[in-house]
């Protein structure tokens, strides 16, 4: 009996930045927190919201008229947070609070720098500390401080600052810039992982459905055809056609080849389906579909798990297949 | 029965719940973030049940989460698993598939079609599940500071210690009945005996909140088949007949609600005829959720909470509202339940919410 090694899996970060346009409520409120004010807007029943709200929430017309209010205010409910994910405005143990400043009649979410749960409080009166430098976004509020801090209080660790947008007029704000950053455990299937292992030893190894008998490489666990698991493995060679094919000519940011070349669709002889690859070897314009080609492996001792360890196809020489034998794979 | 009068206007076709399977609540899958791993034996089971296969089913309505997954359009690579060529009827909902069933039921009540199969599925354990949620928040005043959704419940739960609208006590026996249930639900993940007292000598986690106020992090997917009525008696002998489905939102400005309250769930649960309910599956991620639930839905001393445990006991992101609605289906399919609630919801302290109604078919 042999017990398969679990699946590959590496760590994956997503990194992108949010860029929202603000509008004029968001826009005016962001400006204000740029200038180290806070304003909130009216509602229709008189209540002042803060943070502001575009619409009313009891009778749904567009609001406008701002206050501004005060940077002291009482913490309505508070919970610890005891490990502190990354982007939180406090990077060491503090606390979550429902802030309600003075003037204002909704709360506001924000962390509150104390050292311990005993040292917060429902109705406790915090105050806003501000970032060095404002740009215009929900974090000008670097945190909340109990009232009665002294100014000199060392400062906690926080996270970055959010970057500055560009200001049309030079001073409204009306875009704001968040950094998103999420890191996962990005695992792949048992089959893919049979076939990136395989790669890793120069092996193209494709599954066949039990159903409709095709076969599939990448293999994808399951046949999207008859929606069950793929389980008798093929080994297939590296040889096979262009099914269809474009010539890229246009630059883009990334690209790792030089215009013009090929990206074309690839059906290794006995597998029912074709997938991506590059095509050199030739020139641009000799390639066409039906054309037989070979895989070029990079050198063995850069092989890793992965497609890439084919650095490209190249044309065999040999007669093109038919049109009719590839027709339905297009 | 507000239902027959219903159907009377024009004949409109009233859905039924004829299947359900989830898969094991699990920590962590080896598998991908597309679920097929798990969604494959959990389809091939819901089949087997129902007796019906592929060619049956009239649309197809899942939900589940690019956040979750870390990819853009994730679901689609989850469409392999339920064979989707030569093309099928399809749709998607970035949400608790509580809300893809919705689709499908209002796509049974147009007659479009006759069947439906939904199913939800998530890898919670990939990423940081608890930061990865904050992006459900507003994400101008709100999602740029990252609050995780653990502290945010916190927050909610320390609003209604300190008005007396529930007791840590109170959160502890919720937490002590779910995992003694989950003791029958060969699929929780969490389950066992322990004393309220003993929960409560537990430290603190998330003040006010303790390790057993908050569900735990799960892998997992699920499935449930609907039916019009006309089919439904072909296919299972006792379906469960939605008699009725809401769902309602409440401001994502969450310092500006009541948050020991659920206005959504109350709205949602007025518009249906929730009295006289045998057994209630609430979508509960955190104890004092479980109780702003049973305030908001009017459900009595009489009424089973949660048989399988609830999400306390396993809490599979975008699939565990969907088992809510499987779950409580299939008591009554079992013959437990005459008339049984199921709860969903989504978003962060309870902020979107859905309630179904059900009772066997006769």
């Amino acid at each position: 009996m042999t017990t398969e090694a679990p699946p590959l899996s590496e760590p994956l970060e997503i990194h992108f930045d949010y860029t929202r346009s603000l509008g004029p409520v968001l826009g005016r409120f962001m400006t204000g927190l740029a200038q180290r004010r806070i304003e909130g807007v009216t509602g229709s029943d008189g209540r002042v919201h803060v943070p502001p709200v575009e619409y009313d929430p009891v009778t749904a017309a567009p609001l406008s008229e701002f206050v501004e209010v005060d940077q002291e205010g009482t913490v309505l409910t508070w919970s610890w947070c005891a490990e502190p994910v990354a982007g939180q405005p406090i990077q060491r143990p503090f606390a979550w609070a429902l802030i309600r400043l003075d003037g204002a009649d909704t709360a506001l979410l924000h962390a509150v720098d104390v050292e311990a749960p005993d040292a917060i409080h429902t109705g406790m009166r915090v105050r806003v500390r501000w970032t060095d430098e404002p740009v215009g976004h929900i974090r000008d509020i670097a945190y909340f401080v109990p009232a009665d801090a002294p100014d000199d209080q060392p400062p906690p660790p926080t996270s970055p600052a959010p970057p500055a947008a560009e200001r049309a007029d030079g001073t409204s704000v009306d875009t704001m810039i968040t950094p998103i950053k999420l890191g996962y455990d990005h695992t792949v299937s048992p089959e893919e992982s049979r076939y990136l292992r395989a790669l890793g030893e120069g092996k193209l190894i494709g599954q066949r459905c039990p159903k409709c008998e095709k076969v599939y490489l990448p293999p994808r666990g399951a046949c999207p055809t008859d929606g069950v698991p793929t389980t008798t493995e093929v080994e297939l060679p590296d040889t096979g056609i262009v099914t269809t094919f474009c010539i890229v000519n246009v630059p883009f940011l990334g690209q790792q080849i030089t215009p013009p070349y090929v990206v074309a669709y690839i059906l290794l002889d006995g597998a029912d389906i074709a997938f991506l690859h590059l095509v050199r070897g030739c020139e641009a314009d000799e390639v066409r579909m039906g054309m037989r080609v070979r895989a070029q492996w990079r050198p063995r001792e850069e092989w890793e798990t992965s497609m890439r360890n084919i650095a490209h196809f190249e044309p065999s020489g040999e007669a093109d297949a038919p049109y009719e034998s590839y027709a339905h794979h297009l | 029965m507000s239902y027959s009068e219903t159907g009377s206007r024009g004949g409109a076709t009233r859905p039924a719940v004829v299947g359900f399977a989830q898969s094991d609540c699990v920590r962590r899958t080896q598998g991908t973030t597309n679920g097929v791993e798990m969604l494959v034996p959990t389809l091939a089971e819901a089949f087997e049940q129902t007796g019906l296969s592929k060619s049956d089913i009239g649309f197809w309505c899942s939900g589940s989460s690019d956040y979750l997954a870390g990819r853009a359009f994730s679901f689609i690579s989850a469409v392999d698993a339920i064979g989707a060529f030569p093309p099928i009827n399809e749709s998607h909902v970035e949400m608790d598939a509580a809300w893809a069933l919705y689709e499908a039921w209002v796509k049974i009540r147009t007659g479009e079609v006759d069947t439906a199969l939904v199913y939800g599925f998530g890898k919670s354990s990939a990423g940081t599940l608890r930061r990865v949620l904050s992006l459900q928040t507003d994400p101008y005043t709100v999602a740029p500071l990252w609050p995780d959704s653990i502290s945010i419940a916190a927050l909610q739960a320390r609003l209604g210690l300190e008005s007396g609208r529930w007791s840590e006590k109170d959160m502890a026996e919720v937490a002590a009945r779910s995992l003694a249930d989950a003791r029958d639900n060969p699929q929780a993940q969490r389950s066992g005996e322990a004393s309220v007292a003993d929960l409560l000598d537990a430290p603190l986690t998330a003040d006010p909140l303790r390790a057993h106020d908050i569900a735990p992090i799960t892998d997992g997917a699920s499935v449930v088949i609907l039916a019009a009525a006309d089919r439904a008696r072909d296919i299972v002998s006792r379906p469960a007949l939605i008699t009725g489905i809401e769902h309602r939102v409440d401001s994502p400005v969450l310092g500006a609600r009541d948050l020991t309250r659920s206005p959504s769930t109350e709205m949602a649960g007025a518009s249906l005829d929730v009295g006289d309910v045998d057994v209630a599956e609430l979508h509960a991620p955190f104890t004092h959720q479980e109780l702003i639930l049973r305030d908001a839905l009017g459900l009595g001393d009489g009424v089973r909470i949660s048989p399988s445990g609830g999400v306390l006991a396993g809490n599979p992101m975008f699939s565990a509202g969907l088992a809510r609605i499987g779950e409580a289906a299939r008591r009554v399919m079992a013959g437990d339940a005459d008339r049984a609630l199921a709860h969903a919801t989504s978003g962060p302290a309870l902020q979107q919410n859905l309630v179904a109604v059900m009772e066997a078919q006769s």
